[in-house]
């Protein structure tokens, strides 16, 4: 069996916070992050550390520079600048496909491939030779509130549904970071409640390290420790959610 | 009616020509009615067609009154040329004449190669330079079809690669529905050749071989033979093309480069 889910509290506002004074290890650190295309900087030297079992949201308008930010942490882009480093080691040290096993992404849209959820979930470790066991599918898929789901064809599957399969996909790497990228930006109210609350248990029981961007304040305060602040590329404020966001 | 009018070789084609040139141009006006506007390719394509035609009829007089090992200087051209002409397809990857010319040279270049040395192609002048030159050409078509399927999906489904690519997945794997799809692309046309032969249409090849008097039947199953050999070399063109674009479309980091709203330099800034 694979890596069991890690019981624990829920995730809670304030827990990076107090992680930190604990002296708990950062997972991923973004040092100077820039990124620059025919002369417009996208990015512009971000740094930030999330830790275990936080989740740092990352906030700002149109255009900001929040997915630019996103993409570079699993290096689907490249930075002009800059590094991320995991546990300590620089990314550039690990081999891309290594990487982003271990740095999980799911899009704004979710592209899931054609065919059934259980296929979906068993992608990504049939890519470096490992199958999942039916009860490590039923496990994910339960972790994502989708019991019952694995012999469902992904054409079948509601906006939320789709959403919450993605994040399963990305957990059955057993990452130990997960990219969200406006995970509920295309769900109604109650999909997102859904969403949102799967989100929170799998970083709270999986232990994981997560950066969300959002555009939606409300959602950042619910969810998130640590709140970033993007504005033109640029770093506009950092620190506690309900400090930065206020309450 | 215009062999009546025109006695003389020369001015009968140029005449002939005109009838089909006003012909085509009709047709690009009919588009422009629905706003489809290639007046531009259309143009230049008939008057590049045309001079290139009579330049070659001009060659082939000269190649055919010298030594044999001409025509592989000949055909070696005509590669690199159908090279230049399939990598237009794929805009805004690097190194796409390298892989146009790998494709055509290795499905053409074999094809003309083995088939010589089976003696199924005369090696000769006036039998290699023609029918080496229809390989080339239909395995252009091939490779620049292909190449532009494969181009076209690629910009489609860049979600999903990214997908594969942020799951861990290696780039030749994220690929192998787009290279399936593009390689039925190029060889589509072929298959087609092959189903409607004789039903739908009597090539020029085997037209010709009759009209000089060649037994009809024989002319027959030597343009089949011609056919298949094309349907070969178009095939062999698409795989190896694909084969060797796809490292073009990812950087040394796997990442995809070939993005619908970004171009190859800002990926790779």
């Amino acid at each position: 069996m694979r890596r069991s889910p890690v019981k624990s509290d829920r995730h809670s506002p304030g827990d990076s916070e107090e992680r930190r004074l604990g002296g708990a290890q950062p997972v991923l650190r973004a040092a100077q992050l820039t990124r620059t295309v025919r002369g417009h900087t996208l990015v512009d030297h971000v740094s930030f550390t999330v830790y275990p079992r936080d989740l740092l949201a990352v906030l700002g308008p149109s255009g900001a520079g929040k997915s630019s930010l996103l993409r570079m942490l699993n290096r689907l882009d490249e930075p002009t600048a800059g590094t991320v480093y995991l546990h300590h080691r620089s990314y550039r040290e690990i081999p891309p496909r290594d990487l982003r096993r271990r740095v999980g992404f799911v899009s704004q849209r979710s592209y899931l491939f054609p065919g059934t959820v259980g296929e979906n979930l068993c992608f990504g470790p049939e890519q470096c030779g490992s199958t999942l066991q039916e009860e490590e599918v039923a496990a994910l898929l339960e972790a994502v509130g989708l019991v019952g789901y694995g012999e469902r064809n992904v054409a079948t599957l509601s906006g939320g549904e789709v959403q919450r399969v993605a994040v399963a996909r990305a957990l059955a790497n057993q990452p130990e970071v997960l990219l969200l990228d406006e995970p509920t930006s295309a769900l109604d109210k109650a999909a997102r409640a859904g969403v949102e609350w799967h989100i929170q248990r799998v970083i709270g029981e999986w232990g994981l390290a997560c950066v969300m961007v959002t555009h939606d304040e409300e959602q950042a305060r619910r969810m998130a420790g640590v709140a970033l602040v993007l504005g033109e590329g640029r770093v506009e404020a950092m620190g506690p959610a309900m400090e930065v966001l206020g309450a | 009616m215009l062999s009546q009018i025109f006695h003389n070789n020369l001015a009968l084609g140029g005449a002939q020509a005109v009838v089909a040139l006003v012909f085509a141009l009709s047709v690009m006006f009919l588009a422009r009615r629905w706003a489809i506007h290639m007046e531009r390719e259309v143009v230049v394509s008939l008057i590049r067609g045309l001079v290139q035609i009579i330049a070659m009829g001009l060659v082939l007089v000269l190649l055919l009154q010298g030594p044999a090992w001409t025509s592989a200087l000949v055909l070696a051209g005509m590669t690199v040329a159908a090279a230049n002409v399939s990598r237009r397809r794929v805009r805004g990857v690097p190194g796409t004449f390298r892989v146009a010319l790998g494709g055509i040279g290795i499905g053409a270049g074999s094809v003309i190669v083995l088939m010589t040395a089976a003696g199924v192609i005369e090696a000769e002048i006036s039998s290699l330079v023609p029918v080496g030159s229809m390989i080339i050409a239909s395995t252009m078509n091939s490779t620049a079809l292909a190449l532009e399927r494969f181009r076209s999906d690629v910009e489609a489904h860049a979600g999903l690669i990214e997908a594969g690519l942020a799951l861990g997945a290696g780039p030749r794997r994220t690929l192998v529905p787009y290279v399936r799809t593009a390689v039925q692309a190029g060889i589509l046309p072929h298959m087609n050749s092959l189903r409607s032969l004789g039903l739908v249409w009597i090539p020029g090849l085997m037209t010709g071989m009759v009209i000089s008097g060649t037994d009809p039947v024989y002319a027959a199953i030597y343009q089949f033979v011609v056919i298949v050999m094309i349907f070969s070399s178009g095939g062999l063109a698409a795989l190896v093309s694909l084969f060797l674009i796809s490292p073009h479309v990812f950087s040394p980091a796997e990442q995809l480069l070939l993005h619908p709203q970004r171009s190859f330099d800002d990926a790779v800034c």
